[in-house]
């Protein structure tokens, strides 16, 4: 049986106390395995963010165990290992902005993810160029973030994501910003290197068109998960 | 890969602009301490240059630049009589104030023991030294006076027959070097009318005197020259300078003279000591407390400047944090973008001070040891100034960079 790429069960998030409280998340579980892509819908307010947050190991749960790899991560609030050292060794981050640092080039935004998890310059780079150009966008390498499109930013951002080859790969509505074509080459994108390169995608989104390119579907509402049925149609 | 050069590089606009400001405001620290340096520099410079062994002023005075000294010219040779005296030589230095093109001149006017110090130890750019008792004079080119130029100081006319530069006194006014009998001349002149008064009212005093009535051949006496009347004094110096034979005893001439009620002795040191403790001492302290304060100010300028930096690369630093990037990557960013502003700041205000410190009206110095400690001082308010920046940046969420 081979290893879930993330795995919660039960997670519960609560911000605040007494009479100020606010429950986030009551009850969420999911898995997602290596090599799987998976959408999450839910209306505004429902937990999304919140489960991907803590999902990424920047806003810990209140209860409950994180799973990443098969090693348990967070255990509740309390972190069973380096956060930021995990999180540059194993997740992979792309946002609803590209979120590129303005003053490194296309390339070099690559490259700063493999330098800070200790990867010689030389190499780096060269990993980097790999990647734009398996994504489609080595033409651009040298340019700065503000002269490149929303979908060729997006696209540097999922090389980014790549960059350090992650078991766990998390989106937070990344096409919101591009039109219905970019944003669908985009997905097409998450799921191709899912399916290629083995890491497990968890795409928070809104966007209904898109709903054929996940492997599973899952929706939140009121904090809780449930797992959608896939129509043949929306297959 | 450096964060810090290719964030300089995609804002080198502000960068420059930025560090334009801190190079002005480190040049102003420069400059005080050149300022300070060129204070003291001027202070003793005479005394360093004259090249005495000794200086023989007024008894109970600290004479003669920090208060008034008067001593009778005849002591020199009194002091020439001493074992291990090779040489004694009447100073006389006071400051006075005319007008000269429509412009104030200020002078300090240095009387020099003619015909045994013609001035030949004065540094001289263009002319020559002195080569005749009257009427002839070494300037420096702060007065700006051209070689060949006749001023008229008293009732005399005196030629610019010498150039000197960096000749200053502790004031800052340029030194103009006469022998002592115009220098006195110079110091003591008084209006003919004034002398026609003091004529008058001297035979007055005679005519109304027993010694007067006596003697009547005095009244002629009265009214004639004032050298001429043997009760009157002598023309008074401000010191006597002694140079010692080689060889000699400086504590034995020291304690054959400090016999002397009339007078007291200092050496060169001493001179220098009081002229720094004394006079320039209040103005050292007043510059050296203002540079403190400037540097105290410069720090929270780069400081604030690093802060705003901080700020506006904020969610760049959350997405460092949230790919993992280590807190050093993160300081490092900041404290190299801190010592690279004060870097080129500090280079910037050397090279504008170059051209900018030579333009003021008094000496500024720049001297290496200044350079080097204001170099470590520049390193350490841009390490403490990026501190604040730091700590901005180490207290960013990750997460903040999914709230905007």
């Amino acid at each position: 049986m081979t290893v879930p790429a993330v795995e919660v069960e039960h997670l519960r998030k609560v911000y605040g106390s007494g009479h100020t409280e606010v429950v986030a998340i009551r009850d969420a579980s999911v898995t997602i395995a290596r090599g799987e892509i998976v959408g999450m819908f839910g209306p505004s307010g429902s937990g999304k963010s919140t489960i991907l947050t803590a999902m990424a190991l920047i806003n810990p749960p209140t209860s409950e165990k994180v799973m990443i790899g098969g090693e348990l991560v967070l255990d509740g609030p309390k972190a069973l290992v380096d956060l930021r050292a995990f999180r540059r060794q194993h997740l992979g981050f792309v946002f609803q902005k590209a979120n590129l640092i303005p003053f490194l080039t296309a390339l070099e935004n690559v490259q700063i993810a493999l330098e800070v998890n200790d990867t010689a310059p030389k190499a780096a780079r060269k990993r980097a160029m790999e990647l734009l150009d398996y994504l489609g966008v080595g033409v651009r390498a040298n340019n700065l973030p503000v002269a490149l499109s929303g979908g060729e930013q997006q696209r540097v951002a999922v090389a980014r994501a790549l960059a350090n080859d992650p078991s766990l790969i998390l989106a937070d509505e990344p096409t919101a910003a591009l039109d219905s074509q970019r944003g669908r080459q985009v997905m097409e994108l998450f799921a191709k290197v899912a399916h290629e390169r083995n890491a497990g995608v968890l795409v928070v989104t809104h966007d209904h068109r898109t709903l054929d390119v996940f492997d599973r579907i899952v929706d939140v509402e009121d904090g809780m998960i449930r797992e959608r049925e896939i129509a043949a149609s929306e297959q | 890969m450096n964060l810090a050069t290719r964030d300089i590089r995609y804002n080198f606009g502000r960068f420059v602009f930025t560090t334009i400001g801190i190079g002005l405001l480190l040049m102003i620290v420069m400059g005080m301490g050149g300022i300070y340096r060129g204070l003291i520099h001027e202070a003793i410079l005479l005394v360093d240059r004259v090249g005495a062994d000794l200086w023989v002023v007024q008894g109970n005075t600290r004479g003669p630049f920090a208060e008034i000294s008067r001593i009778p010219g005849n002591l020199e040779n009194r002091v020439r009589s001493v074992q291990g005296v090779a040489g004694a030589r009447r100073f006389v230095s006071h400051t006075i104030q005319r007008e000269q093109s429509g412009k104030a001149l200020r002078i300090v006017v240095e009387g020099l023991a003619w015909p045994e110090d013609r001035g030949d130890w004065v540094p001289l750019l263009s002319g020559r030294s002195l080569r005749q008792a009257h009427y002839e004079m070494i300037a420096d080119v702060s007065l700006n006076l051209a070689l060949g130029e006749k001023i008229t100081l008293g009732k005399d006319r005196y030629e610019v027959v010498g150039l000197t530069s960096g000749m200053v006194g502790t004031s800052g006014d340029g030194l103009a070097f006469f022998t002592v009998s115009d220098a006195l001349a110079i110091q003591f002149d008084v209006p003919g009318e004034a002398v026609r008064l003091e004529r008058a009212a001297r035979r007055a005093r005679v005519e109304n005197s027993e010694l007067g009535r006596l003697q009547p051949l005095l009244l002629d006496r009265a009214v004639g020259s004032a050298r001429g009347i043997p009760a009157l004094p002598a023309p008074l110096v401000s010191a006597v300078l002694v140079t010692l034979q080689p060889g000699a005893d400086v504590s034995a001439v020291r304690a054959t003279l400090g016999t002397w009620p009339d007078v007291t002795v200092y050496s060169t040191k001493e001179q220098k000591d009081m002229l720094l403790d004394g006079m320039v001492d209040k103005a050292r302290r007043q510059i050296g407390l203002f540079r403190v304060l400037l540097i105290f100010i410069s720090t929270i300028i780069i400081a604030l400047i690093i802060y705003t930096l901080t700020l506006d690369k904020i969610r760049d630093i959350a997405l460092l944090k949230l790919i993992g990037a280590r807190n050093r990557v993160i300081g490092g960013l900041i404290l190299q973008q801190s010592l690279f502003m004060g870097a080129f700041g500090y280079g910037l205000a050397w090279f504008l001070g170059q051209f900018l410190f030579p333009q003021f009206p008094r000496l500024v110095l720049i001297v290496r040891e200044d350079l080097i400690s204001l170099g470590f001082i520049v390193l350490a308010i841009s390490t403490l100034a990026s501190m604040l920046g730091i700590w901005k940046a180490m207290s960013v969420e990750p997460n903040t960079v999914l709230s905007a």
